[in-house]
């Protein structure tokens, strides 16, 4: 295959997108405010983002459904908004809500979706791969909410593509299912395509991404490896990583007490109640474990325990997130 | 099949456009053909008012003969297609973000537009020959110059109500389309000078600006007359192109 690994496959350099004109009533609204991307061939990218970030609207933008109010898009070194056939055919998607029409069978989609193309992937293939076979000659309207999923994934990658968008490619998996997505886009990555990909599940987030984009009302507030992004495996004497750090409350804590705190806490287990455990996001140094005992001390709370953890995407992401 | 097994596939250059409009247009047209309701507007209800007009005409005078009846007939079959059938196909599809998807591929835009344009003409073909054959079997003698000009204006009426369809199913909700194409399918077959010549005097005149009255005009001028009947022409084609220009200015994707 000609595809030269970490090349860029995508970059998006201050996006914004706005919806509603200045004389409207609404005037103009931002869904994007200045989204810079960049994603490479081999590699999986991650976007993440609580609902209403603009993760789709990126999508979209990068895919050339949307044409940016500002910036600049290129999708393999083109425009994707003005692109003809010839870069759409090297381009896979997967919308959010699938992109599916629901009185075909799978096999009928399929099979018209690779008459588009030149050289297709092999069909059988694909459907081995992501096991269709059961319900290839069932109406999509009539498959389950994975079933349709899965179908959608086919349609994205029918055409052999270089790069893959996929919007919520796990959405409303089960964990079977879930497990044989992800295979197949750990393969794609050792085919050397690159995949854009927007999930909620975290934990596979952290285990397929390369680069980790994190959007929040319309902006990207951070990015990086999972490393960089974690702390972990990076821990520097510059600058040393930020753990994640837990203590289990012998009592419960009052609100006032809790708003007291030097940092903002999680609760991890299921309620505030003598015993709960409570995490702190990121203690990034002795000092911020000062402070948290100097807290501890002024309301009269003695842990049971204390521990430390290895920080997940998960934690930075609440911490990203938090209003 | 592991990962060594597995051949890598090749990366994928689109096929000639001509192929992907032709592809798109026969998988619409068997999309539709197939459709159990889509069958239902597009031939077995026009049959059915060629048939119960057929049968009128013979119990009172009021009711037109055949030679009148089935140019009017075939005018209601175009519109059930191309713009009932067509606005809430599409209609749904954009509500599925079906046109979205297919915006992404190789067929992009043009070739959707070009594709259902297809579809419309094939499931017209199969309709003009259906109810033609019905027409024909029930006494229609329609002027065989004429059938020239009917082809012709028979594709310009196909562009300018699946136009007109594009445009009402790329600005509103699927659920109001439905509601729209329908209702406005049986008032212009009914009253809207498709199926029965309008009074060309009077008020009632206005209504051949019609799209279906100028529809219906033009193909029965083909048919009963051999001729091609200017002025409904004209009016048709400043419908198709009046349409065409704002279903480009408003249509959304999604």
């Amino acid at each position: 295959m000609a595809v030269s690994s970490s090349a860029s496959c995508l970059r998006l350099a201050g996006v914004r997108y706005a919806v509603g004109t200045a004389s409207s009533a609404r005037g103009v609204t931002d869904i994007l405010s200045g989204v810079d991307l960049t994603a490479r061939r081999g590699e999986v990218t991650v976007i993440i983002g609580p609902n209403g970030a603009g993760k789709t609207t990126t999508l979209s933008c990068a895919q050339g459904l949307l044409r940016p109010s500002a910036g600049t898009v290129h999708l393999l070194g083109e425009d994707p908004y003005r692109a003809g056939a010839e870069l759409r055919a090297r381009v896979g998607v997967m919308l959010q809500d699938g992109g599916l029409p629901q009185s075909v069978k799978p096999r009928t989609l399929l099979t018209h979706v690779a008459k588009l193309h030149q050289d297709p992937w092999p069909l059988e293939d694909l459907i081995g791969r992501l096991d269709l076979s059961r319900f290839l000659g069932t109406s999509i309207r009539r498959l389950s909410g994975g079933q349709k999923q899965r179908v959608a994934l086919a349609a994205a990658l029918i055409g052999s593509p270089e790069l893959v968008f996929l919007d919520e490619p796990s959405a409303g998996l089960d964990p079977q299912s879930r497990q044989l997505v992800f295979d197949l886009v750990g393969h794609l990555r050792t085919m050397g395509i690159g995949i854009v990909l927007t999930t909620h599940l975290l934990e596979e987030a952290q285990h397929l991404a390369d680069s980790v984009y994190i959007l929040k009302d319309g902006v990207v507030v951070r990015h990086g490896t999972v490393s960089e992004l974690t702390g972990v495996g990076e821990d520097h004497q510059d600058r040393p990583a930020a753990r994640r750090l837990s203590f289990a409350s012998p009592r419960i804590m009052t609100s006032a007490e809790l708003d007291g705190a030097p940092f903002a806490l999680e609760l991890d287990s299921d309620s505030n109640r003598a015993g709960a455990r409570w995490g702190v996001p990121a203690i990034a140094s002795p000092a911020d474990l000062v402070s948290l005992a100097q807290w501890w001390e002024s309301i009269g709370l003695f842990p049971a325990e204390i521990s430390f953890e290895a920080r997940t995407l998960e934690d930075v992401f609440w911490e990203v997130s938090a209003p | 099949m592991s990962d060594s097994q597995m051949a890598t596939p090749p990366h994928s250059q689109p096929a000639p456009a001509h192929r992907r409009v032709l592809a798109h247009g026969l998988y619409e047209a068997r999309i539709t053909l197939r459709n159990g309701e889509q069958l239902l507007v597009s031939l077995i209800l026009p049959l059915l008012v060629l048939i119960g007009l057929h049968r009128a005409h013979v119990v009172t005078e009021v009711v037109p003969g055949i030679d009148t009846v089935t140019p009017g007939v075939l005018t209601l079959a175009v519109m059930a297609s191309a713009f009932t059938g067509a606005a809430i196909a599409t209609g749904f599809e954009r509500q599925y973000g079906v046109l979205a998807y297919l915006a992404t591929t190789p067929l992009g835009a043009t070739g959707l537009i070009l594709g259902k344009s297809l579809a419309v003409l094939c499931v017209i073909a199969v309709q003009v020959i259906v109810l033609g054959g019905a027409g024909l079997a029930l006494g229609w003698s329609p002027e065989p110059v004429g059938l020239i000009w009917l082809v012709g204006v028979v594709v310009i009426g196909a562009a300018a109500f699946t136009a007109l369809g594009l445009l009402i199913a790329g600005t509103v909700r699927a659920e109001a389309t439905l509601a729209v194409a329908n209702v406005a399918w049986v008032l212009m077959g009914a009253a809207g000078g498709a199926v029965l010549p309008l009074n060309h005097e009077g008020a009632g005149a206005l209504l051949l600006l019609l799209p279906s009255a100028a529809l219906g005009e033009a193909v029965r001028g083909a048919s009963m007359n051999g001729q091609l009947a200017v002025l409904p022409v004209l009016i048709l084609a400043a419908w198709a192109l009046a349409a065409i220009l704002a279903a480009r200015k408003w249509f959304t994707w999604k």
